[in-house]
């Protein structure tokens, strides 16, 4: 490792301010001193250039391609990903202002066989690609893989748990991801900075004293600056010296890509996150400006450029995988806007400039565009956004005022779906998620699963009476709980340990300070059944329905008018908000991965269906094998007092037991938001306001008739590009299955009269 | 909240509540649809109001209470709404109710047809009474022609306009709502009239055509009432935007400052 080197790069940074971020690695000193805060509307922004169309037609040709094709449109089953395995890929060379493709061709998938070779095969497989006997060989017999590291620890119990689907999502078998790197750092110091900074930080780990931590860390330093370096050598493939800072907004914009890049290329994450990239680019794109060697017109077209490729990336995945996260997501979530902690806003015109990629190429997906909002955002930015909103339905709200003020920091991004992170000095592992609705049913059949019919718990006594006594059932759930938080937590140690092991991200942690805080995510699923379910016993006086095995199969509740959570009721939100913060303090018991802080999360992603689809009847009705509601939503059916009040009830889930994100996936028709654009605009940016003011920290917002979406699922080829947001992401409708379809349509869709 | 000690509340007759009103007045609003209506419309869509002294009894307190956990919603310019049924049956409620909003500095709306007017005392003091705590209203003027007026709804609309005229003449702030129904107010002469009758009118601050819709069908369905209108169908785009044009539906912008 090359000692620190005294290097200045003044003539890169001529026309920005200065500050400490000249002398130490600090984007968000870099942030605050050059941010061009902008008060107005969309009217400045551009269309797309004629290279930007024709870059997109092709891209949505190879696209519709795909998915005749059957999902895949080509596999590497050979070359091992990494930062260097493939030759320089295009769409077209000489249209793209931004280049780099994962693989050497468009939308051809990577062979990523670290996480679990059995899942790259089977993946491979499922599309009818074989592997390369070798690569086989080296997997199964030379080299081990972080799947086989977890099943080579896991405990008989575990895997029981993990068989009947208590828990579930768990990445033991590729890559975990949900890591926000600081890409912008590539961009302002150039690579031989930060590899210098590296080399600086090596040397002082530890005083010669190996501990384990010590080792640890010093190995993982020397993977980073090595990656660092294939960063540098795969752009150079490209034609960029990337040694440097970068010199304008065109080369900031692909140097912060070629970071994200080698991401991509190395992880297969099932959250690859961009972070938060707009202020930087937009304190490079105004300085071309003001020097006047680019028009807004190409600010633009580089910025559809980027957006097109983080659009184009793909993993290839498993059935099973699929099932529980439909469409190929890869959550590259972009987090834009926020406030800074100085008090001034973070909106810039590149903020706006994001947005209007939609406009210019189309609904997508991706990037999963996250608005870190907060009420003293400007107007005019709050209403074109919302304007995208009910135009595309392809943007997430998160609650600035509150992430910013619980993490503390105003330099964080969303790491996953919905779950913050601190750029520069965080990091997460990630934990899928515990089925408490599962549990609820454990607690009264002593362990059993009621679907597997095994004692997959521990062999407690359950509820033998006829009618469920509340008090009896709450002191039994107790243990049980106990019992899932203990066996979910060491699942994940066990986890984290190996993926550290046998599969490090050194190039997204390279681009992270070295000393990082640490947290150890965790998740709930079916939340508000085991919430109605608890209060049906509480309120409504539940009889128990038992098949000949004494199982129960059915609930009828005497007195079916119980509060249900989801109407502001605070006899059932209580009881909600009472759940999280009882199974967080039950998982914080236990010894964490590396010192790492818990947190835990509400949220489901498209995992609802299948987490319902294995779970049996719940005392609140829900009958077996129905889908749960998303995230932190209300069961559906149970919203009585409509939208508004269903929002303060997931509004008074604690943020602070829930730092891991509480998602609220929210459906509206458009007449219901009013008779015009104005008024709907108007509507739309009061909702999200007074939903945040009451500390809400999530909202996914779909504006649509329900006709659209029936109509949509009997053609899918009328409406390629119709997208919806689900509990923290954003999907092509035609890309999920018929039960993911028919879940979305049955939710609840607001609508007034 | 300071509950009245020496006055026995007033109590209203509520048929329903929606806490997402977004088409009920400016911004998001509290919507109260109050129970009872004289009128008989035929494009009526909520015929279940129609009965009067029917309904839940609520104080102003206790609505008040529950209407203000939604105040984070309301934004710069939300608040509640009185709708019906025909609001203004229960003019001493909505004094009552709108007092206290107003105390509460929350924004008031009346949503009424205008049918209860009279200069008669003492109901017209309490008209005044009520307006000096009302921020806005939504008018419907249903036909302006008072014999089609009198086969939709069952009364003649002399007294639908005494009541805007004196809003206009009073600095009162209103929307004009008309419901656009194929073959009962979808003609252009009568489009015409009303759009130049609007004209004269000087503290309108927005104009808005309902398309007719017939959502309302299952209630009469379940009520076991005959639906009046069978066979009509919603107005077309064309239509609207026709109606639109001849009542100059661009030229009120008030409601947006």
């Amino acid at each position: 490792m090359k000692q620190m080197e005294k290097t200045t790069t003044p003539e890169y940074w001529e026309g920005f301010v200065g500050g400490d971020w000249q002398t130490t690695i600090n984007v968000r000193d870099f942030i605050e001193k050059n941010l061009n805060q902008y008060d107005g509307d969309e009217s400045f922004l551009a269309g797309p250039t004629e290279a930007t169309t024709e870059l997109n037609n092709r891209v949505l040709d190879l696209k519709k391609q795909e998915r005749e094709a059957g999902g895949v449109l080509d596999a590497d089953n050979k070359v091992v990903s990494t930062i260097t395995s493939h030759k320089p890929g295009y769409i077209n060379q000489d249209l793209e202002t931004i280049v780099g493709l994962q693989t050497d061709k468009p939308l051809k998938r990577a062979f990523m066989p670290f996480g679990g070779i059995r899942m790259a095969e089977d993946a491979l497989k499922a599309y009818g690609f074989d592997t390369d006997a070798e690569e086989h060989k080296i997997f199964t017999e030379d080299r081990k893989t972080h799947n086989q590291g977890v099943f080579d620890v896991y405990t008989p119990a575990m895997r029981k748990c993990r068989h009947y689907k208590i828990i579930t999502g768990l990445p033991d078998a590729y890559a975990r991801g949900r890591l926000v790197s600081d890409f912008p750092r590539i961009a302002i110091y150039g690579i031989d900075r930060l590899m210098a900074a590296k080399a600086h930080d090596f040397e002082n780990i530890g005083d010669g004293e190996m501990t384990d931590d010590v080792i640890k860390l010093r190995e993982e330093v020397q993977e980073q600056y090595r990656a660092l370096n294939d960063i540098k050598k795969m752009a150079a493939s490209y034609g960029f010296d990337l040694s440097r800072p970068a010199e304008n907004a065109q080369e900031a914009i692909q140097w912060i890509y070629f970071g994200y890049l080698a991401a991509v290329k190395t992880q297969n994450g099932a959250a690859m996150s961009v972070g938060r990239i707009d202020t930087v680019i937009d304190a490079y794109i105004n300085r071309d400006l003001k020097r006047g060697t680019i028009t807004e017109e190409q600010a633009q077209e580089f910025i559809d450029h980027m957006v097109m490729k983080l659009r184009m990336v793909r993993f290839i995945r498993t059935e099973d995988y699929n099932s529980l996260f439909s469409g190929d997501p890869i959550w590259a979530t972009l987090s834009l806007c926020g406030m800074g902690i100085d008090g001034r806003h973070h909106v810039t015109k590149t903020a706006f400039r994001f947005l209007k990629t939609l406009d210019n190429m189309g609904a997508a997906p991706e990037p999963n565009i996250t608005l870190l909002w907060s009420e003293r955002l400007p107007e005019g930015f709050k209403r074109y956004a919302t304007e995208v909103s009910i135009k595309s339905s392809t943007i997430q709200y998160e609650n600035d005022d509150l992430m910013r003020n619980e993490w503390g920091t105003d330099y964080y991004g969303i790491a996953c779906c919905v779950s913050a992170q601190p750029i520069a000095t965080g990091m997460q592992f990630f934990g899928a998620r515990a089925n408490l609705a599962k549990v609820i049913l454990y607690t009264i059949n002593g362990g059993v699963d009621e679907l597997g019919k095994a004692q997959v718990g521990p062999a407690y006594e359950g509820i033998k009476s006829e009618y469920i006594d509340y008090k009896e059932f709450m002191k039994k759930l107790d243990p049980m709980m106990d019992w899932l938080a203990d066996i979910y937590v060491n699942s994940l140690n066990a986890i984290h340990y190996m993926h550290d092991k046998y599969y490090y991200e050194a190039a997204q942690m390279a681009l992270k300070n070295t000393d990082l805080d640490r947290t150890f995510a965790t998740g709930i699923s079916g939340f508000s059944h085991a919430v109605d379910s608890i209060s049906a016993i509480k309120y409504g006086h539940v009889k128990v329905v038992r098949d000949e095995d004494g199982i129960a199969t059915d609930f009828i509740a005497d007195d079916n008018d119980y509060p249900r959570y989801g109407n502001n009721d605070d006899r059932a939100d209580d009881i909600a908000k009472w759940l999280v913060q009882h199974f967080f303090e039950m998982m914080n018991k236990h010894h964490l991965y590396r010192g790492a802080k818990l947190s835990t999360s509400i949220l489901t992603i498209t995992s609802n269906v299948v987490y319902g689809k294995n779970t049996g009847t719940t005392p609140n009705g829900r009958q077996a094998g129905e889908p749960f509601s998303p995230g932190a939503n209300p069961a559906y059916g149970a919203e009585k007092n409509g939208a508004l009040a269903s929002l303060l009830s997931t509004a008074k889930l604690p943020y602070h037991f829930a730092r891991d994100g509480i998602s609220n996936t929210f459906g509206v028709t458009p007449n219901t938001l009013g008779h015009d654009d104005e008024a709907r605009k108007d509507t739309l940016v009061n909702m999200v306001d007074g939903y945040m003011e009451n500390n809400g920290m999530h909202l996914n917002i779909n504006v649509f008739n329900r006709d659209t979406l029936l109509d949509a699922q009997q053609h899918p080829e009328e409406y390629p590009t119709l997208t919806v947001r689900v509990s923290g992401y954003c999907v092509y409708f035609a890309d999920l299955t018929k039960e993911q379809q028919d879940d979305v349509i049955s939710r609840t869709y607001f609508e007034t009269m | 909240m300071v509950l009245s000690t020496t006055t026995k509340p007033v109590v209203g007759y509520v048929h329903s509540i929606e806490t997402f009103g977004s088409v009920d007045g400016p911004g998001i609003r509290y919507v109260i649809f109050l129970q009872g209506c004289r009128m008989r419309c035929e494009f009526c869509h909520n015929p279940d109001t129609w009965n009067i002294g029917t309904g839940d009894e609520m104080t102003s307190d206790e609505i008040l209470a529950e209407a203000i956990k939604y105040r984070a919603f309301w934004g710069k310019r939300g608040g509640i709404t009185c709708s019906g049924g025909e609001s203004l049956l229960q003019i001493d409620f909505l004094i009552d109710l709108f007092t206290k909003a107003k105390a509460e500095g929350i924004n008031t709306c009346l949503d009424t047809c205008g049918q209860p007017f009279t200069y008669k005392e003492p109901w017209f003091s309490k008209f005044k009474q009520l307006m000096a705590v009302t921020d806005v209203s939504l008018v419907d003027i249903k036909q302006i022609d008072t014999d089609r007026h009198k086969r939709l709804t069952g009364f003649n609309n002399e007294t639908v306009l005494a009541m805007i005229e004196y809003m206009s003449d009073n600095g009162h702030h209103m929307w004009i709502r008309h419901v656009l129904v194929p073959e009962r107010t979808d003609y252009d002469d009568n489009l015409r009239e009303l759009g130049e009758y609007i004209k004269t009118l000087k503290t309108v601050d927005k104009v808005e055509i309902l398309p007719y819709h017939t959502m309302g069908v299952v209630k009469y369905e379940t009520l076991g009432i005959d639906y009046p209108l069978k066979g009509i169908e919603p107005p077309t785009h064309e239509r609207v935007v026709n109606a639109e044009n001849l009542l100059h539906v661009n030229d009120y912008q008030g409601w947006s400052k």
